[in-house]
């Protein structure tokens, strides 16, 4: 049975703060932008978190494909800032895109990669036929300590996906997943900023489980990166993404469309997803593209998707990604610490 | 319905008053009113107070028992009833006294109000304030008090050219007659630039835009007319009283430049009293913020729609004018102990209408009218008085 | 802590997603919701309506002093806007002073109103930002 993307929205905040400004206020030199391949970040409004972001998201993707709300059965939110500990963000999203009762729900953390599994529990409740529509969601407000290397990339945004069997945009013929426990990047719980591993993050961490997944589909499906005409990987900086593309076989003309952590940093678990929407705002049907996510702790999902004619008939009906890059209003240093709560009161 | 006057009035000094209690103002106010009125506990026959929020404020409710005690009418077992209009509560006590002699229910009666506000940060004081808007459809949403006057300002500014400089006017000239006013909380002048240069709290209102934070007490003493010789010299007669409600909320309001509870509630009073709005000689009008003097003139029938500004700029309401407005310096140089502002205005119509105004005194006042209003326009009272 | 939580939870509806009412006798829309009609009273039909949530800017002003709830928001803008169906709502806009104008055109935006402090509650609802149109809507 085919299962795929009925429809999609993102949101990204309007409030920018450029790479350069925290270098200044740290003394690291004006070539950290250069050599992290991100100019600026987005940033959250002093009231918006992952659930506000999550929520705007989802109401792009229902206006988009003009879905009635009533028919999701189910809705996962991939974040690693739910606000609550305790008290699923799916319920609150549920409630403000007007669903019906009758859904099921609960929050999912992976670090970065929470938003392609919520995709996959989606498929497999659509999939068996237990639900008609499924939102799969991830929405961060994602922290980085004062002064740390993550500080430069990262990001707030977040990305809707609507799952079903009918009226699809988009199919999703396959996808495959490799985890292993591998202690990259984490964050304790109270603790307010994460820790990671310097350059352990590196080959063991998001290269090995990027590539293990890319190839472990692509040896599945019998496909090669020629097949596509896009690819999507996880993007913690803008290097990452173009040398593991390179090793895989695809080009950089593939991974264009959906590059856009140098313009709006790194929204973990919104990243693979805003990218994968900016390729879908562009993409013709027919089009094939190749998704692989990566969440630290570790595991990548990877997902083959061709697109179809449906897409062209819910292009226009909300704001693409390239509207959000566009409306940009940019921080100093000391507006951007009081949007991110690092001012102690 | 019998003629009702005022015998005898009090009024505390307005201010921060760090050293007295609600308890000692309210005593003091009153036992002041009763000596100008030269009457005894024995003969009061019943009490009204007005006050919003001894509850936020000092955490006291059941004030109308309070007052009693305080004034040691316990004993007498005097019947004393705590009113509650927000800003208007004195105006609404006032009101409420008025229509207990009126009604022939009761002789003598004392009408008071007090606030105490000072004893809390004025973070929870603007809290309690704010109390007076829609606390689920406007504060929760934002909404300071101050904003909800600025909304009004900006679109008075908007469509009829009302300009800053003529609501800094109001502040200019209010302070200017408090410096005349003992019992006023400022005694200090301010200039146009000073206003503007003043900090904005809620854009076009500046801090100087805004009445204070005060405590105070005042308290005025009631009789028949038919008896009121035999107290006082010069019985000042209440010969309109006007009440009106509108919606809680600004935003659910007809027009949003104009308080129609003080176009109906003036509209009663006029109406009760045979009287027009260019008879009245002396007016103390409801000026939270300084837009709001404005609109208070126009929406008593003083100036047209819309002129309110021009007036004010070209001196219509000053001191020495045809029609001087808030001689008390108002709620903004005299201060706004909310619950006390309602009677206070009654005690300085009362003065001027004696003769007892001293510098600020209105050449041969006859007709006075006070003017107070709730919240941003939910209630609104107006009460006209002659000599 | 104490908290509040019955209270702001019975408002949800009218906070995430306008739900106010309308009465079918007279034609007039409410919100937040009524018991009552004010024109028909107790000879009203009344049914639940969503208001679409977009609005024209009938007023408007910037605050600098606030309570000490949204003290951290300052200055931030507050407006009075008249909904398309009719009533008017009061409402923060999430955009820079200057780019409000009175007769500006609104929609709604999902955004927090503010916490319980650190432990409590986090009030969710509708803020108002400038409309955003796709930028292909425009070809």
């Amino acid at each position: 049975m085919v299962s795929g993307i009925v429809s999609y929205g993102v949101y990204i905040p309007r409030f920018r703060i450029r790479v350069d400004e925290i270098a200044r206020v740290w003394g690291d030199g004006a070539d950290i932008s250069e050599g992290l391949r991100v100019f600026e970040k987005s940033v959250p409004d002093l009231d918006e978190d992952a659930v506000t972001i999550a929520v705007e998201a989802a109401r792009n993707a229902l206006a988009r494909g003009n879905v009635d709300p009533r028919r999701i059965g189910a809705i996962y939110v991939g974040s690693e800032s739910h606000p609550y500990a305790v008290k699923p963000t799916g319920t609150i999203v549920g409630q403000a895109v007007c669903t019906s009762a009758s859904y099921t729900t609960a929050d999912f953390e992976f670090a970065c990669k929470a938003g392609t599994a919520a995709i996959q529990a989606c498929l497999g409740l659509v999939g068996s036929n237990n639900i008609d529509i499924g939102l799969a969601i991830g929405a961060d407000v994602s922290q980085g300590a004062p002064g740390d290397m993550l500080e430069y990339t990262a990001a707030a945004g977040g990305a809707a996906y609507l799952i079903g069997r009918e009226n699809l945009a988009a199919e999703i013929e396959n996808f495959y997943s490799f985890t292993t426990d591998t202690p990259d990047f984490w964050r304790r719980e109270g603790m307010p900023y994460p820790e990671h591993g310097g350059r352990f993050t590196g080959e063991p961490a998001y290269f090995k489980h990027v590539s293990s997944a890319a190839r472990g589909l692509m040896e599945r499906m019998g496909t090669k990166p020629d097949d596509y005409d896009y690819a999507v990987f996880h993007q913690p900086n803008g290097k990452f993404p173009v040398r593991v593309a390179k090793m895989l076989g695809f080009s950089k003309k593939q991974i264009e469309p959906g590059l856009v952590v140098p313009m709006i940093g790194n929204t973990y678990s919104g990243s693979c997803l805003i990218g994968l929407a900016a390729t879908l705002d562009i993409a013709k049907p027919g089009d094939r593209i190749f998704v692989t996510s990566f969440g630290s702790g570790a595991g990548s999902d990877a997902f083959s998707i061709r697109v179809l004619d449906g897409i062209e008939e819910i292009r226009c009906g909300a704001p693409s990604v390239r509207d959000y890059i566009g409306s940009a209003q940019y921080l100093d240093y000391a507006m951007y610490a009081k949007h991110k709560g690092k001012l102690r009161i | 319905m019998r003629s009702v006057s005022i015998i005898g009035v009090g009024c505390t000094k307005f201010g921060e008053r760090w050293d007295v209690s609600l308890r000692d103002m309210i005593a003091e106010a009153g036992v002041m009113a009763i000596e100008d009125a030269e009457i005894t506990g024995e003969q009061i026959d019943a009490l009204y107070v007005g006050n919003m929020s001894g509850g936020r404020f000092i955490e006291q409710e059941h004030i109308g028992a309070l007052i009693a005690d305080c004034a040691g009418l316990s004993r007498l077992h005097v019947p004393s009833t705590r009113v509650e209009a927000a800003c208007a509560s004195g105006g609404l006590a006032l009101r409420q006294a008025v229509l207990a002699v009126a009604s022939g229910y009761s002789d003598i009666v004392i009408a008071a109000g007090v606030e105490k506000m000072t004893d809390v940060s004025s973070g929870t004081a603007a809290d309690a304030l704010a109390s007076a808007a829609d606390r689920e459809w406007e504060c929760f949403f934002g909404a300071t008090f101050p904003a909800l006057y600025a909304m009004m300002a900006k679109l008075h500014m908007r469509r009829y050219g009302t300009t800053h400089d003529q609501m800094a006017q109001v502040a200019v000239k209010n302070h200017h007659h408090a410096c005349f006013n003992p019992i006023a909380q400022y005694h200090m002048e301010v200039s146009i630039e000073d206003v503007n240069r003043s900090p904005l709290v809620a854009d076009p209102l500046h801090v100087l835009d805004c009445s204070p934070i005060s405590d105070g007490a005042a308290a005025v003493v009631l009789a028949p007319t038919e008896m009121a010789r035999r107290f006082a010299d010069t019985p000042i007669k209440i010969v309109g009283s006007g009440q009106a409600s509108d919606t809680l909320a600004l935003h659910d309001r007809r027009d949003l430049t104009t308080l129609d509870a003080t176009v109906h509630a003036g509209r009663a009073a006029f109406a009760q009293a045979g009287i027009e709005p260019r008879q009245v000689d002396v007016a103390e009008v409801h000026d939270c913020f300084t837009i709001a003097e404005i609109l208070a003139i126009e929406d008593l029938g003083f100036v047209e729609k819309g002129q309110g500004g021009k007036a004010t700029e070209e001196g219509f309401t000053a001191l020495g004018s045809s029609l001087p407005i808030n001689t008390s310096g108002g709620l903004k140089a005299c201060g706004h102990p909310v619950g006390a502002t309602g009677i206070k205005q009654a005690y300085e119509i009362a003065l001027q209408l004696r003769g007892e105004a001293g510098r600020r005194q209105v050449e041969e006042a006859e007709v006075g009218l006070a003017h107070n209003v709730g919240g941003s326009g939910g209630t609104a009272l107006v009460h006209i008085f002659t000599r | 802590m104490t908290t509040q939580a019955p209270r702001f939870w019975r408002s949800i509806p009218q906070r995430y997603n306008l739900q106010g009412t309308h009465c079918t006798s007279c034609n007039e829309y409410f919100f937040p919701p009524r018991n009552l009609c004010p024109n028909c009273r107790r000879d009203a039909h009344l049914e639940e309506y969503a208001f679409k949530g977009t609005g024209t800017i009938v007023t408007y002003t910037t605050i600098y002093n606030a309570t000490e709830d949204f003290e951290m928001l300052t200055p931030y803008n507050l407006a009075i806007i008249q909904l398309d169906e009719g009533p008017r709502v009061t409402g923060q806009i999430v955009s820079s002073p200057g780019e409000i104008k009175i007769g500006m055109r609104v929609r709604p935006v999902f955004r927090i109103l503010g916490k319980e402090g650190d432990r409590g509650i986090i009030y969710y609802g509708t803020k108002f930002a400038p409309i955003l149109e796709p930028s292909c809507a425009k070809e």
